[in-house]
């Protein structure tokens, strides 16, 4: 009855939260477009100034463009083509916009992917280690690798793994280790400064009891949404790694688009990058409303 | 304050100072070119060098100093100002209002930070004269930068909404915008404070990042961001390490101001 009952929330809780991602993503497209719409020349085609096209042409290249003077057709065009997988044509590179997702995705998902996992790692063993052995000299590198990693534009670091040929998911590693390392260390001394914890080491039980059994609960849904907010920061760093490291990824294809202002590329981009992020973040949201019941029961 | 605040305000201010005697102490400028001199070697006459086109990498470096560090702070005020705006507002309103600034707010911040700067930095034009991109730039900080600001001083706003003295005068005839600005705003001012100091680093971060994708300011005008589009060319670290001078400043600048804000600012 209990598992029903509370399966039945989570499933609630769930629906509820595609119902608002869909919601967001409309009104970010929608912000985009706008946007985009109202970006100065948006009208202009640089073929209508070759001289080698008659008018009759010319008026064809501006009667093209007619359909996309109204902000809301514009977009309703765009939303009726995404849902039969239309998402328009890339101005610079002249290619269909889903062919150039469907030719980077799997750049950027492994890319973000590792440096994620190798940022995690190195973040959590670092605070980890504050937190179990208390050696004033643990705690003072971390304080300068943190600071200092925080200091450095991502792009510089993106350079210096060109310069020093280093994999790009080191350097989206080093970008997001310092805002994983600095919110986990925070909380896992937090929680092991609770009474209930300094009681269980005063009676004797192991370090990894009370990890597994105390600590974990206590800081682990928070660190869960930290991790949905550090998808999005992975994706963000992905733009100057790939760009500058020449990988041909989707963070490569915003800045090659943001350079040639190839705005119908940009607004589905930006879609696309609301929606991965939004789905992390309520992923993240779920999980904590999943581990929940358990513990209260 | 400890020995540590006190040291980066005496960094920030010499760094603050030196730029701005950019012109005494490098009256050649940033953009004249030593045609006779392209990548030249620290020297006397040219403390850092000389860049690709031959202009002198000391001047760059201190008139780039004086705009990133003028301009981050004046982004920081937008920003700043449309959070109080917003954020204050929807948290003094309550309600339906909230709950509509968080819902756009949460829409803002969902989005990755330098995708929404490159996106939005695109749709401005980027053919543009040196001071209009420098202008386009800081302002497209601040205009973007607020949302994180919104959501901490939404939660501090709808917290004083319910506070006596706010309720006393609400009691005593005090409505509108005459009791948000007399009661509220007074009151929103030390996280208000935070916010923009918060802001600056975040902003000198964020214009060095589009600098080096060659969103930032345009040529000839020197920034940081653009400063630091030099290293793309470095071979390694041991030649020509005085290319190195324009991180190394933005390091000192942005541990010092790091070390400037208390946990409880950054937590604020």
């Amino acid at each position: 009855m209990s598992w029903n009952s509370s399966l039945g929330r989570i499933a609630r809780r769930l629906a509820g939260k595609l119902a608002a991602i869909a919601a967001l993503v409309l009104l970010g497209g929608l912000l985009s477009a706008t946007l985009v719409r109202m970006a100065p020349g948006f009208d202009s085609d640089e073929r209508e100034l070759d001289p080698s096209l008659s008018a009759e042409s010319v008026r064809a290249l501006q009667q093209s463009h007619a359909g996309e003077h109204n902000v809301l057709s514009f977009y309703l065009h765009y939303l009726r083509g995404a849902i039969h997988g239309d998402l328009g044509t890339s101005h610079a590179l002249g290619q269909p916009v889903q062919n150039l997702l469907r030719e980077r995705w799997r750049v950027t998902v492994r890319i973000v992917g590792v440096g994620l996992l190798l940022a995690w790692m190195l973040a959590l063993s670092l605070a980890f280690s504050i937190c179990l052995w208390r050696r004033p000299a643990f705690e003072v590198f971390g304080i300068i690798i943190s600071g200092a990693f925080l200091c450095i534009p991502a792009a510089v670091l993106a350079l210096f793994s060109v310069v020093l040929d280093a994999p790009g998911y080191l350097a989206i590693a080093l970008i997001v280790f310092p805002k994983i390392y600095r919110y986990s260390r925070n909380l896992l001394l937090k929680a092991y400064g609770l009474p209930h914890i300094t009681a269980a080491r005063a009676r004797g039980l192991s370090e990894v009891r009370i990890l597994a059994w105390h600590v974990l609960p206590v800081a682990g849904p928070q660190m869960i949404a930290l991790a949905g907010i550090t998808v999005s920061v992975a994706l963000g760093a992905s733009i100057p790694v790939e760009a500058l490291c020449g990988l041909p990824g989707i963070g490569q294809l915003a800045w090659q688009a943001a350079l040639s202002r190839d705005l119908p590329l940009l607004v589905n981009l930006t879609v696309l990058v609301t929606l991965v992020t939004l789905l992390a973040n309520s992923g993240a949201d779920v999980m904590i409303h999943m581990l929940r019941p358990r513990e209260e029961a | 304050m400890n020995a540590a605040r006190k040291l980066s305000c005496i960094v920030v201010l010499a760094v603050c100072a030196l730029s701005l005697a950019a012109n005494w102490l490098s009256p050649a400028g940033y953009a004249k070119q030593f045609r006779e001199a392209p990548n030249a070697p620290a020297s006397r006459q040219h403390l850092l060098g000389t860049d690709d086109v031959g202009r002198d990498r000391f001047a760059r470096v201190l008139y780039g100093t004086r705009i990133s560090l003028l301009l981050a702070p004046a982004a920081a005020l937008v920003s700043t100002g449309l959070a109080a705006l917003v954020g204050g507002l929807a948290g003094y309103l309550g309600g339906i209002w909230l709950r509509m600034a968080r819902a756009f707010t949460d829409l803002f911040l969902s989005l990755p930070w330098l995708f929404l700067l490159i996106t939005v930095r695109a749709l401005m034009p980027l053919n543009v004269s040196p001071l209009v991109s420098v202008l386009i730039t800081f302002f497209i900080l601040g205009l973007l930068g607020w949302a994180a600001s919104a959501r901490v001083l939404s939660t501090s706003a709808d917290n004083l909404r319910n506070c006596d003295f706010v309720l006393q005068a609400r009691a005593s005839g005090l409505h509108g915008p005459r009791l948000f600005l007399i009661h509220v705003l007074p009151n929103l001012k030390p996280v208000l404070y935070a916010q923009f100091w918060i802001s600056i680093p975040v902003f000198i971060l964020a214009e060095a990042n589009l600098g080096i994708l060659g969103l930032g300011v345009a040529e000839p005008l020197p920034s940081w961001g653009s400063l630091l589009r030099e290293l793309e060319g470095l071979i390694s670290f041991r030649e020509q390490p005085w290319r190195l001078a324009p991180l190394i400043l933005l390091i000192v600048v942005m541990t010092s101001f790091q070390l400037l804000l208390s946990d409880e600012e950054v937590a604020a």
